[in-house]
């Protein structure tokens, strides 16, 4: 699960690459960039919720 | 790029004070800790500094390189994207006089020691002394160079917009994310959870230590942010009073926030909290020293002396991150907000007002520097064990890595606190 999320981490990275690399400045290239930060921010999540310890207390 | 003597001169002034803040934050990071792991910290501070510093020299320089030298570069969309420099190692046929590569050759090794520092602060306390140098040898070959290539050395992030004048991003949310990276590695401290994962409170051993690095670490904050707003921003001589003064202004605000928070939420002021406030102002301040007016640089910093405390809470109690010097709090957290800060309060005179590249720069640092440190220095510690045993951190890091404790002469009568 923490690959997982490091992976996403890159993965969003590389999308937002992609929308600078691939699209004019405008308002498709923001959004594509936003999805790319989206993908980054679940990846985030996933690497941080990997890390925590387990606890029977915990939902 | 050609700099006048005025410029060189005053760059070369400024680098001179700037490794005080490295002084500061190794200070710092040793008052936080336990008095058993005092001597141990200082040592780490040294070197992770000398193993940065020397990895920079080997092949971190190369990759970094400098505006207008050789780079390499990708063809991507039909652009060229300029990735990493191609500068000779070992700093070869560096020019011995005041030219800007060699001024941005010494702002990068004092640059690299700043943000080699930093991951002890998350690390402390277990973190054992062979480790710490591989891994800061790996950020001063590879994750810091690339980074600053990509933001001073007129790389791709620079050309979308990206502005970092003195290193909020560049040095101190690439530290805080390595520290990040490091604390999960590392586990929490022995002791610092219970099993229902209830924090216990570790204070540091010696907050007039804390307290006198912070003002070490003004200090040197002042000598970083304006060689780095002459050397990356193109600002002009007249400017630096102005770099100066939000930089100072951003620290204050930021210590009074965090001492006013923490009265207001406990009773009491706290020190170490205000410590951590007042670095987390100089932090935020960084990106946008030579182009936040005052006001914007006082704002700047007294919401990241709010952000610090909360992030702190956070980390340490939802998050269950053990994080004994705050790096992460007040280096990424308020690394971020800086780079944030600055595009939305900055007042460029060059016309760089763009918060969508300060977006990607942040996303940059989560999405490449974050898998990077996390993905080596977990490579690493399949080689080479990075935490020590739990005997060793019962006894102390000073005895159990150095063999000597760091205040052998303190022996604790408890008979000398009876009341007479």
């Amino acid at each position: 699960m923490k690959i997982a999320g490091f992976l996403l981490l890159f993965s969003g990275w590389l999308l937002i690459l992609a929308a600078i690399a691939l699209l004019p400045a405008g308002m498709s290239r923001n959004i594509f960039a936003l999805a790319g930060g989206s993908v980054e921010a679940l990846g985030l999540i996933l690497a941080v919720r990997s890390h925590l310890p387990v606890r029977s207390d915990r939902g | 790029m050609a700099l006048t003597e005025l410029q060189s001169a005053l760059a070369l002034v400024c680098l001179l004070i700037g490794p005080l803040a490295a002084a500061g934050l190794a200070l710092i990071n040793t008052g936080l800790g336990r008095s058993r792991n005092a001597a141990h910290a200082a040592m780490s501070a040294l070197c992770a500094v000398s193993a940065a510093g020397c990895a920079y020299f080997v092949v971190g320089h190369t990759l970094q390189g400098a505006t207008g030298q050789s780079i390499r570069a990708l063809s991507l969309g039909g652009h060229a994207w300029d990735f990493a420099g191609a500068m000779p190692p070992f700093l070869m046929r560096l020019p011995a006089s005041g030219s800007y590569t060699a001024l941005t050759a010494l702002m990068g090794m004092e640059s690299v020691a700043l943000a080699s520092l930093i991951p002890l602060g998350g690390g402390g306390e277990r973190w054992r002394l062979g480790s710490i140098c591989a891994s800061s040898a790996f950020l001063g070959a590879i994750t810091f160079p690339l980074f600053a290539h990509w933001t001073w050395s007129g790389g791709w992030l620079r050309s979308v917009g990206y502005t970092d004048a003195g290193g909020s991003g560049t040095i101190h949310v690439v530290g805080g994310i390595t520290a990040l990276a490091i604390a999960w590695l590392l586990g929490p401290r022995r002791g610092k959870y219970s099993s229902e994962g209830m924090p216990m409170a570790v204070p540091g051993h010696s907050i007039v230590l804390v307290l006198f690095g912070c003002l070490l670490a003004g200090a040197g904050w002042l000598g970083l942010n304006c060689a780095g707003a002459l050397l990356f921003s193109g600002a002009r001589p007249e400017r630096l009073a102005l770099v100066a003064v939000n930089t100072l202004l951003a620290g204050s605000s930021a210590a009074l926030a965090s001492a006013a928070l923490t009265r207001a939420r406990f009773g009491r002021a706290d020190a170490s909290l205000t410590a951590n406030g007042w670095v987390g102002g100089l932090v935020s301040i960084s990106a946008g020293c030579a182009i936040l007016p005052p006001a914007a640089a006082a704002l700047a910093g007294a919401i990241a002396g709010t952000l610090v405390v909360f992030s702190v809470e956070l980390l340490e109690l939802r998050l269950e991150i053990d994080d004994p010097g705050g790096s992460i709090s007040v280096h990424a957290i308020s690394g971020c907000w800086g780079l944030l800060a600055a595009g939305l309060l900055g007042r460029d005179p060059a016309g760089i007002e763009s918060v969508f590249g300060q977006l990607v720069g942040i996303a940059t640092l989560f999405g490449f520097v974050l898998p990077l440190s996390w993905g080596v220095n977990a490579a690493m510690d399949r080689f080479f064990i990075m935490r020590a045993p739990p005997e060793g951190e019962r006894q102390g890091m000073d005895l159990y890595e150095l063999g000597a404790g760091a205040y052998p002469d303190f022996i604790t009568h408890t008979d000398d606190f009876l009341q007479r």
